[in-house]
Order: C-alpha cells, then sequence, then structure tokens
C-alpha cells in the first residue's frame, strides 16, 4: 500500500469514528421524539408545560409537569448558588494564590477525586446523613427536600466548576498580572479588576456546564429530594424534578400508554434544557473570547 | 564603585541575586542618576532584565528569588523588611518588552493605576489626557478612548504601556527592551518620547539595539555574566571603552 491510499484510509477511518457519536445522537433523539410527542395528542403542549397537577396513573390522567421543572430548577438554582462561589474561589486559590505547586497539584487532584464519586455514593450520603440530621436540627417532617438535594448537587458540580474555572484562570497571560503588579496593585487587586474580568467568559462557562450537570442529574434528586411533585412553599419542602420522576416512573409504566409518552416528552423537556444550557455556555465562551473582556 | 555626575536616585550596594541556585547578579554595585537616560546593554542572559526587575521589586513575585545587598532608592533601601513593595512599584514604574496593555478601555487602561492607589485624583479626565499627551497618543485615540485597548497597533499599545505607567507619577521608569518588538517608525517614536520624558523622569533602558542605547542613554552599563563590566558615559563606552570585553561586544564580535 503506498503512503497516498494509507493516508486517505486513515483520514476516512478516523471520520468513521468521530461520525459514531454524532449518529448515535441523533438516532437517541430521533426515539426520544418518537416516543415523546404523541402525548401531545392527548394533551396540549401548553398544558402540559404549565399544567400544575401530574397525576398521571389518575383516570382520567393529567400531565402537568410544572410542579416537575419548577423542581429540577429551583434544585438547580441552589445548587449553583452553593457551588459558584466555593467552586470558583477554590480555583481563585489553586490558580492564584497559592504559592506551592504541591499545594495546588494535591487540591487539584481531590477536587477531580470528588468529580469521580458516584452519584448513588453521593445521594447514599444524603438520605443516611444529611436528611436525619435536617430533619432533626429543623425538626421536619422529613430530610429529603431542597436542601438536602442542592447540596448534594453543589458538592457534584464544585468540581466542574472548579476545574474549568482554574484553567480559564490559568490561562489569563503572565503579562496582564505583571503589568497589574508594576502599577503598583496588590494580590487582592490584581486578582479582582485584572484575571478575574479576562477570566469571566471561562468562568461563566464552567457554571453553565455545572448547571447542565446539576438539572440532568438523576440519582441524586431520585434518593434525596424527595418526591412530591408539588409547587414547593419552603426550601424545607420536597420536591421531584424531572430526571427523578423519569426514573421512577418508567419502571412501572405500561409500554405505548399515555403515562409512557409523557415521560418521554418530559425527556424531551430536559433534553431541550441541557442543550440551551450548553448553547450558552458555548455563546458565552465564544462571544468574549480575546477582545471582549475589553469592555469589563 | 563607579561614580557618576549628577544627583543620585537609585544606589545598589553590593547586590547579589539568585534564582534558586542559580547566581543571576554577581556584586553589583551602581549608582542611577537623576533625570538621565541609563541603558543597561550585554548579552542575553547577563542580568540585565533581572537588575531591572529588582529595582522594582517584581521578582519578589517568582518564587525561590532571593536578592542580597542593598538597593537604596531616594536614600532609603527598598528591601527593608518594612518597605512595601506596592508602596515602591507606585514610584517606579515599569514598561514590559511586549506591549502588554489591559483587555479594558484605552481609558481604563490609564486610570487603573491611579484609582487603585487612591491617589485623590479630582479628574481623571485630565490625568488621562495628561498622560496621553505625555504618551503622544492623545491625538491618535482621543475619540475613541472608550474602546479596546487590545484594537490599537503594537507600537500604540507600547505608548499606551507608557502612558499608564506615566500616569502613576512616578520617580523612576523602567523600560525592559521597550521596543523590540516593534516596527522602525514605532520604535522612532518611543525614542523621541523617551528624550522628552527625561526632562521630568530617571528612566532605566535595558535593550540589544546598541544604536539605540548609543541614540538615546547618557550612561550605558555593559553586563556579562551577571557582572558589571562597565559603567560610564555613553559616549565614552561607544568611542573609547576601557575594557576589552566591552568592546568586543558593542562592534559585534560577541554576543
Amino acid at each position: 500500500m503506498n503512503r497516498r491510499i494509507k493516508e486517505t484510509v486513515i483520514k476516512h477511518a478516523f471520520f468513521l469514528f468521530a461520525l459514531v457519536s454524532v449518529i448515535v445522537l441523533g438516532l437517541i433523539v430521533l426515539s426520544l421524539f418518537r416516543e415523546g410527542l404523541p402525548v401531545f395528542k392527548q394533551v396540549s403542549l401548553k398544558d402540559f408545560v404549565f399544567g400544575m397537577e401530574w397525576y398521571p396513573t389518575y383516570d382520567p390522567p393529567s400531565f402537568g409537569i410544572f410542579p416537575l421543572i419548577f423542581g429540577s430548577f429551583i434544585v438547580t438554582l441552589l445548587a449553583t448558588v452553593i457551588a459558584v462561589p466555593l467552586g470558583v474561589l477554590a480555583a481563585i486559590y489553586i490558580s492564584d494564590i497559592t504559592p506551592r505547586p504541591a499545594v495546588r497539584e494535591s487540591l487539584k487532584s481531590v477536587i477531580e477525586l470528588l468529580a469521580g464519586l458516584p452519584s448513588v455514593v453521593l445521594g447514599f450520603f444524603g438520605m443516611v446523613i444529611v436528611a436525619p440530621w435536617l430533619q432533626e436540627t429543623f425538626d421536619l417532617p422529613t430530610g429529603l427536600n431542597i436542601i438536602n438535594a442542592s447540596v448534594i448537587l453543589a458538592i457534584m458540580a464544585i468540581p466542574t466548576i472548579s476545574s474549568i474555572s482554574e484553567d480559564a484562570l490559568y490561562s489569563v497571560p503572565q503579562e496582564f498580572k505583571e503589568a497589574s503588579y508594576a502599577l503598583g496593585a496588590t494580590k487582592f487587586e490584581t486578582i479582582t479588576k485584572v484575571i478575574l474580568p479576562a477570566a469571566l467568559s471561562g468562568i461563566s462557562t464552567a457554571v453553565m456546564l455545572g448547571m447542565a450537570r446539576s438539572i440532568g442529574e438523576t440519582m441524586v434528586v431520585l434518593m434525596v429530594a424527595g418526591g412530591a411533585a408539588a409547587i414547593p412553599e419552603s426550601i424545607f419542602d420536597s420536591v421531584r424534578p424531572m430526571p427523578a420522576s423519569i426514573a421512577a416512573e418508567m419502571g412501572e409504566t405500561p409500554y405505548g400508554s399515555s403515562h409512557y409518552h409523557a415521560l418521554f416528552a418530559i425527556g424531551v423537556v430536559l433534553f431541550f434544557l441541557t442543550l440551551s444550557f450548553n448553547l450558552i455556555a458555548d455563546y458565552v465562551s465564544h462571544k468574549f473570547r480575546q477582545t471582549g473582556s475589553a469592555t469589563l | 564603585m563607579v561614580v557618576m555626575g549628577g544627583k543620585e536616585i537609585i544606589q545598589l550596594d553590593d547586590v547579589n541575586f539568585y534564582y534558586g541556585e542559580c547566581r543571576a547578579l554577581s556584586n553589583i554595585s551602581m549608582k542611577f542618576v537623576k533625570n538621565k537616560v541609563t541603558a543597561l546593554i550585554g548579552p542575553s542572559g547577563c542580568g540585565k532584565s533581572t537588575l531591572l526587575r529588582v529595582l522594582n521589586r517584581m521578582n519578589d513575585l517568582i518564587d525561590g528569588t532571593k536578592v542580597e545587598g542593598k538597593i537604596f532608592f531616594e536614600g532609603k533601601n527598598i528591601y527593608a523588611p518594612d518597605v512595601d513593595p506596592v508602596e515602591i512599584r507606585r514610584k517606579i514604574g515599569m514598561v514590559f518588552q511586549k506591549p502588554n496593555p489591559f483587555p479594558k478601555t484605552i481609558y481604563n487602561n490609564i486610570s487603573y493605576g491611579p484609582k487603585l492607589a487612591g491617589l485623590g485624583v479630582e479628574d481623571m479626565d485630565t490625568l488621562v489626557e495628561q498622560s496621553l499627551r505625555q504618551a503622544v497618543l492623545w491625538d491618535e485615540v482621543k475619540n475613541i478612548l472608550n474602546k479596546s485597548a487590545m484594537n490599537l497597533s503594537g507600537g500604540q499599545q507600547q505608548r499606551l504601556c507608557i502612558a499608564r505607567a506615566l500616569a502613576m507619577k512616578p520617580d523612576v521608569l523602567l523600560m525592559d527592551e521597550p521596543t523590540s518588538a516593534l516596527d522602525p517608525i514605532s520604535t522612532a517614536k518611543i525614542e523621541e518620547l523617551i528624550e522628552a520624558l527625561k526632562k521630568d523622569y530617571t528612566i532605566i533602558i535595558v535593550t540589544h539595539n546598541m544604536q539605540q542605547a548609543a541614540r538615546i542613554s547618557d550612561e550605558t552599563a555593559f553586563f556579562y555574566m551577571g557582572n558589571l563590566i562597565e559603567y560610564n558615559k555613553t559616549e565614552k563606552i561607544f568611542t573609547n571603552p576601557d575594557m576589552k570585553q566591552t568592546e568586543d561586544y558593542i562592534t559585534g564580535r560577541f554576543g
């Protein structure tokens, strides 16, 4: 085989490998829509998304997933509020404050280790340790609630936020930092006024990806969110986020029933949510690259 | 010790500098004269940039470095334990080899330092204009002050960096090969600027360009392997140096 044929073969082989994931994704999306869309013969899109009642097994059933969407958003938002400061501050410490490479390296690997924890382990931790503690301390009917799920989700999102932010902070050119110090800025001023603004696009990407991770996470919310499909009144109420609903109900649903289609339709909604988080992350990271941080 | 005429502003007294175990400067003693342009020349790795960065304690930011000896700035040892390097850097400005404006607007690049220093500038607009005028950049940027500094050309960026340093109203301006990344026209502009600035500032400039050193400086110091080989009037160094090494270097026989 001469060299040129070899090159061509290799090129096409790699193209095929690259194509596999695209095809798989395409097929999954296709089947998601095929199984999900039939529910809209029974219920309008508006009633589905904004309906307040999720009674899929009643007769007649009602498929309003707003409480589920609300549940997903509330735990995701709260998890983000907890995880962003922790993740970003940890990233700042690792990339710009710690003087010793040994500290830096060990902190980084511990945080990465946290990312490797299976979500069922974290869920278990939330169930047997956090929940009883919450229940006793705040005198609640159940410790499986929004705050519990948010804390556990935050623990899961921290590694994502921290490692991507750290990359962004680390890639701020040394010249900017030197320029700042040479003008008599302190380390704190340099971090807040030069490094953070320059890394803002990367940090926003990190936050969006962390949120995408939280909203799609299933096991944790299934185990610790409590599973009540109602709009919560406080952060100590239980909720039933979308992934938890799908995971809990799919096993007991007759194939092809409208409940079955409704669960797939929830999957479609979830798909669009994570997609939009990813698109926003992508947009933010491209828009502000290089020149854009100038306006900050 | 080499003694120059005029009032000294910085005096080095037997200074040694180490990167870890490696000694980058050996027993440097010299004085820099106020309102003069002093050029530091020598082959790459001879310690001239290190010396420059010792003067405003920028090397503090690199781990594992060590300074021995004393450096007096206006009579005070800047390495004394009670001295805050931040204060030193406000009085001794620096311009780097590669233009490094912040990814902010032109206006904010200039106002960054004075704002942080809390200089109590009543009229920031005036200070910005004044600094840009001093750096001969005002006419080119007066209509785009709120545009990103990243859109300027390399030469404009470097003059912006000079303006940014001047806005702090420093006493000394350190320049680390400020024209090495610029084209000849921008270089000429910066050289004119240096000429004009020495009325009000003491300028210490590292350069690899012999003609530049000869053109713009009053005094020239030649470094080799971390040692100060010769330090004298620029005219003397370039016409009749005392040391053979100096002559070999400036005539291009090595380095």
